[in-house]
């Protein structure tokens, strides 16, 4: 390539990076403009969340390289998102978040193409997230990372001697902050520890016990909380506490001061009170550029082998001094998400219905209103409603003939389950053996998904 | 405009109002438009920081849409500053941003005076030469200084400030300031009050722990002459003691007190790192001695005098099972003897104002207040200057670093960095600049790096052939996700510095995008 071209070329510092060889880089990288294209072309990210770590990301995303983003993100924009979230002003207040961080993105970036998707994760049909190379979480909720870990971890098949496939790995890369504080994951499923494998490293949520609130109260916080837990319920019958409410988030505050008052506690503020209510965690701009520039610099690391990849996780402490981490956590090898699957073993005379109510009561399942794929089939859904019409006949077949009389196979449940008194939705992935039939072939043989 | 506070309350739960206002009086100079310094900005820009003075005299280039966001399709051959600026200004219409174009090294060598009007310069991308001359320029003009720099997937970002005061450092963890051993006339008097032999069982789980482990610690120090539990086998004794106190299982307050008992074996006065700070040579006052340094006085003749040996008390209490009656009437015992010694130690400032000829009623009683509480996390930052570094690093910390596997990578990045600059005085381009030259770069710059190793008194040492490729490889590249990561660290130590809330980092950043394996260098 000329030297010319090169710095007319808007690739002009990533090239230097793809097209040389290099001694520091991953095993499979193939340097060459073919690369730096295959990129462009056929590289598909998914970015989850359009807060202020997903902002950052389709920025750097769209710097680095990659030309098919897409975004989903259920939000709209509101005005304390403006401190850090740098695609949005103050007249998009109201918008979907989704929609006006990738058409700002486009707007500058040009060549980059995102979709954005302006849903629920658990709208989205598990195929839609079958269709990228890689998945990128910007998620400030626990819950939501378990559910996109659960469905990247469901692509996961085994073989016969349990070792995971390298063709259904789907990588992802997950980042969080808090203050000054963040962290950046690589997760490849299989081989590095799922987001589920390490969930104890969030710390668990602060709860009051009732009876602090209602007999003992001590500080702010309780007399907050008493106002949102006991006191709105008693007053208000029936109707829901809504904390984007002003109307309800004051009713609160002043019940709180009142509280407060009574038991001459100091500390109740309004502000105090959304923070307690809400429990809004502190955020600031440039550390989720730090943590989603991590993010993505491992993204372009994985799709193009361009360096080692992080092993496998990243922390980062700039409250006290600076300090960065990496520590290389160890899989769960009996992860109910990312290991082979629970298995269960089945008559083939059970029907699909007996098997929805097997899972509910099964010790390493406890799913309920379970709806369940095989292959991409639906072999019974829940909702929406026609869906549910037209699988509902299935119920009373045996599971052993919808699967295709395959004696031992994956199958993929979705429902909901209950986690520390808490409604949750889940996937699970099932490994379902056949008594009784001689000659189990394996998985491989059976045919690929 | 949007209401402010509410589009800030995601940060006013950091830093608070002052740390907000401080950020708001600041103006930033930014050397270098390249991504690495547009990205700082953007950061600051969204936190609402006063005003900002982009300096970048080069015009944008096709090459920069590619890694530089604040710039676009219309941007081309246009002055960079004047892109970047008006981009910036989009994000926050509450700050002041103007750009001027020129190149910053030529603003060094012409107009130093120039830089003394801001609070603090962010230089990026700049060449060795020009900065030793600016850290020099802002030394003496008392203005901040951060310097940061992306370079392929390593990169730097180095503080440089004469002398940086923290009275708020907000540390995670922090023992709290309860005086369990070593409890003054009212919080014993309280103790005194309270019966652990109650019979109601409701009034015997409600009691709360510091008055627990008051009363434990002065049985224990009655029957053993006067001394506390120090022995490994003493203190599982004492928390025996504790236990045998319980009535019921259920008894929350009594396992707190056996969880917290390590308070009472904490040794009493003050910390090492407070004792060094009190001994400073700035804790000889004058009339051009800072606030900082005048209550640090104040504080030290405090510690020696009514003190008797300790810090002012915090007067805060952690949540702990109790009856609210109880608890309430404990906080205001720990708030009475906070504002008593707060009051001790503002006297004591108002003298010694009184005795360096200032006015005594210069330092705020708000100040003063805020310093009492956080007496015992003060912390003091200083940065050698670059040149210092530069010519003589730290030896001993030099050779550990080249012999710590650990350290192994980032130090060779350090020398690197700086051995692409004299590779660049030398032969007029980076290593690895062009694709045809990249051999004869790799063994130049291996022989540069030798030759910096060699001068900085490491003969013998050596960098790796992987590493000294890997820098050829990076063609001094500015790729924008290292320019992200590199301006986020940099903005955050911006804040960090202008709020005069949180540490800021020590020594040299070093960035490993390769394993992420950074380190922060002490020469």
């Amino acid at each position: 390539m000329a030297d010319s071209t090169a710095q007319l070329s808007r690739s002009r510092d990533l090239d230097k990076l793809l097209l040389r060889s290099g001694h520091l880089v991953g095993p499979n990288f193939e340097p060459g403009p073919e690369l730096r294209d295959d990129l462009q072309q056929y590289a598909r990210v998914l970015v989850v969340g359009a807060g202020g770590l997903g902002c950052e990301l389709l920025k750097d995303l769209a710097l680095s390289g990659f030309r098919n983003l897409e975004v989903i993100d259920m939000d709209r924009i509101e005005v304390s998102n403006l401190n850090r979230q740098f695609l949005f002003r103050l007249e998009d207040v109201g918008k979907p978040k989704a929609e006006v961080a990738a058409k700002r993105v486009m707007e500058r970036v040009s060549g980059v193409n995102i979709v954005p998707h302006f849903c629920r994760i658990e709208d989205k049909e598990l195929e839609f997230y079958n269709d990228f190379s890689i998945i990128v979480l910007g998620l400030d909720s626990i819950e939501a990372r378990s559910y996109i870990n659960a469905v990247a971890c469901g692509f996961l098949e085994y073989d016969s001697d349990d070792n995971p496939r390298e063709e259904t790995i789907k990588p992802m890369v997950d980042g969080g902050t808090e203050g000054f504080k963040g962290h950046a994951k690589v997760i490849m499923p299989g081989v590095t520890p799922c987001f589920e494998c390490t969930i104890w490293l969030f710390p668990p949520q602060v709860k009051f016990p009732l009876c602090t609130l209602a007999e003992t109260p001590r500080n702010a916080a309780h007399c907050i909380e008493y106002a949102h837990l006991i006191k709105w319920d008693e007053v208000h019958s029936g109707k829901t506490f809504d904390p984007d409410n002003p109307e309800h988030m004051q009713w609160v505050y002043s019940e709180a001061v009142k509280r407060a008052e009574l038991f001459g506690i100091p500390g109740v503020t309004y502000s105090l009170t959304q923070g307690v209510v809400k429990n809004i965690i502190p955020a600031i701009a440039s550390t989720n550029a730090i943590i989603s520039a991590a993010c993505a610099l491992e993204t372009l690391k994985i799709v193009s082998g361009c360096s080692k990849t992080l092993s496998n996780c990243l922390t980062y402490n700039g409250a006290e001094g600076l300090h960065t981490k990496v520590t290389e956590f160890v899989k769960d090898k009996d992860c109910l998400v990312c290991g082979p699957g629970v298995l269960i073993e089945l008559d083939t005379s059970v029907t699909l219905q007996k098997f929805i109510d097997l899972l509910e009561e099964h010790p390493k399942v406890f799913l309920s209103r379970a709806s369940v794929t095989h292959r991409g089939k639906n072999l019974y859904m829940q909702a929406p409603p026609v869906l549910e019409e037209m699988t509902r006949s299935n119920l009373n077949l045996p599971l052993f003939d919808l699967m295709d009389k395959i004696p031992k196979d994956i199958i993929h449940v979705t429902g909901t389950t209950s986690k520390s008194d808490k409604k949750m939705s889940c996937l699970r992935k099932l490994r379902v053996v056949f008594k009784g039939i001689d000659g189990v072939t394996d998985m491989d043989t059976a045919g690929g998904v | 405009m949007a209401e402010p506070k509410t589009k800030y309350d995601r940060q006013l739960r950091i830093w608070g109002e002052q740390g907000q206002a401080a950020l708001e009086k600041a103006s930033i100079c930014l050397l270098n438009c390249g991504p690495t310094g547009s990205e700082t900005l953007k950061n600051l820009v969204l936190g609402g920081i006063g005003s900002i003075t982009v300096i970048d005299g080069s015009k944008v280039e096709v090459g920069d849409l590619g890694n530089n966001f604040m710039v676009d399709d219309s941007s081309v051959a246009k002055s960079k500053a004047k892109c970047v600026c008006a981009f910036l200004q989009e994000l926050n219409d509450a700050v002041k941003a103007k750009f001027i174009e020129e190149n910053p090294e030529a603003l060094i060598e012409t107009n130093p005076s120039f830089f003394s009007q801001f609070t603090l310069v962010v230089a990026t991308q700049l060449m060795e030469d020009s900065m030793v001359k600016l850290d020099r320029i802002c030394r003496e003009a008392n203005v901040m200084l951060i310097f940061a720099r992306s370079y392929g997937l390593t990169g730097f970002v180095r503080i440089s400030v004469k002398e940086h005061t923290v009275i708020e450092s907000k540390p995670d963890h922090f023992l709290d300031d309860l005086r369990l051993n070593n409890p003054w006339p009212e919080l014993k008097g309280f103790a005194d009050t309270i019966d652990l032999n109650v019979t109601d069982p409701v009034v015997h789980k409600h009691t709360p722990y510091v008055v627990i482990l008051v009363k434990m610690a002065e049985e224990w120090a009655k029957s053993h002459g006067g001394s506390l539990p120090s022995t490994r086998e003493e203190k599982k004794e004492f928390k025996e003691l504790i236990k045998a106190w319980m009535i019921a299982m259920d008894e929350d307050n009594y396992k707190e007190a056996i969880e917290a008992s390590f308070k009472v074996f904490a040794s009493r006065g003050i910390s090492s790192s407070l004792q060094q700070l009190i001994n400073d040579n700035c804790a000889e006052v004058d009339s051009s001695s800072s606030d900082f340094w005048v209550m640090v006085v104040a504080l030290k003749e405090f510690i020696a005098n009514e003190g008797c040996g300790e810090a002012p008390l915090e007067g805060s209490i952690p949540d702990m099972t109790s009856s609210t009656e109880l608890y309430v009437n404990l906080q205001k015992i720990y708030q009475a003897k906070a504002e008593a010694d707060c009051l001790a130690i503002e006297q004591r400032v108002r003298n010694i104002l009184k005795k360096i000829g200032r006015d005594p009623d210069s330092i705020s009683k708000t100040s003063i207040k805020t310093f009492c509480k956080n007496a015992r996390k003060l912390t003091v930052c200083r940065y050698r200057l670059i040149e210092d570094e530069f010519n003589s690093p730290i030896q001993p910390e030099l050779q550990k670093y080249l012999t710590d596997e650990d350290y192994s990578v980032a130090v060779g990045f350090y020398i690197l960095l700086r051995a692409v600059d004299r590779f660049a005085a030398n032969y007029n381009s980076f290593p690895g600049k062009f694709d045809g030259e990249m051999d004869e770069d790799i063994s130049r710059l291996k022989t540069t790096a030798v030759g910096l190793l060699s001068d900085l008194g490491c003969n013998g040492s050596t960098l790796t052939e992987d590493l000294i490729n890997e820098m050829c490889r990076y063609g001094a590249a500015e790729l924008h996700a290292i320019a992200a990561f590199i301006g986020g660290v940099a903005s955050q130590e911006v804040i960090k510095l202008i709020t005069r809330q949180f540490v800021p980092m020590s020594g040299t950043f070093i960035f490993n995008g390769v394993d992420h394996k950074s380190q922060l260098l002490s020469l």
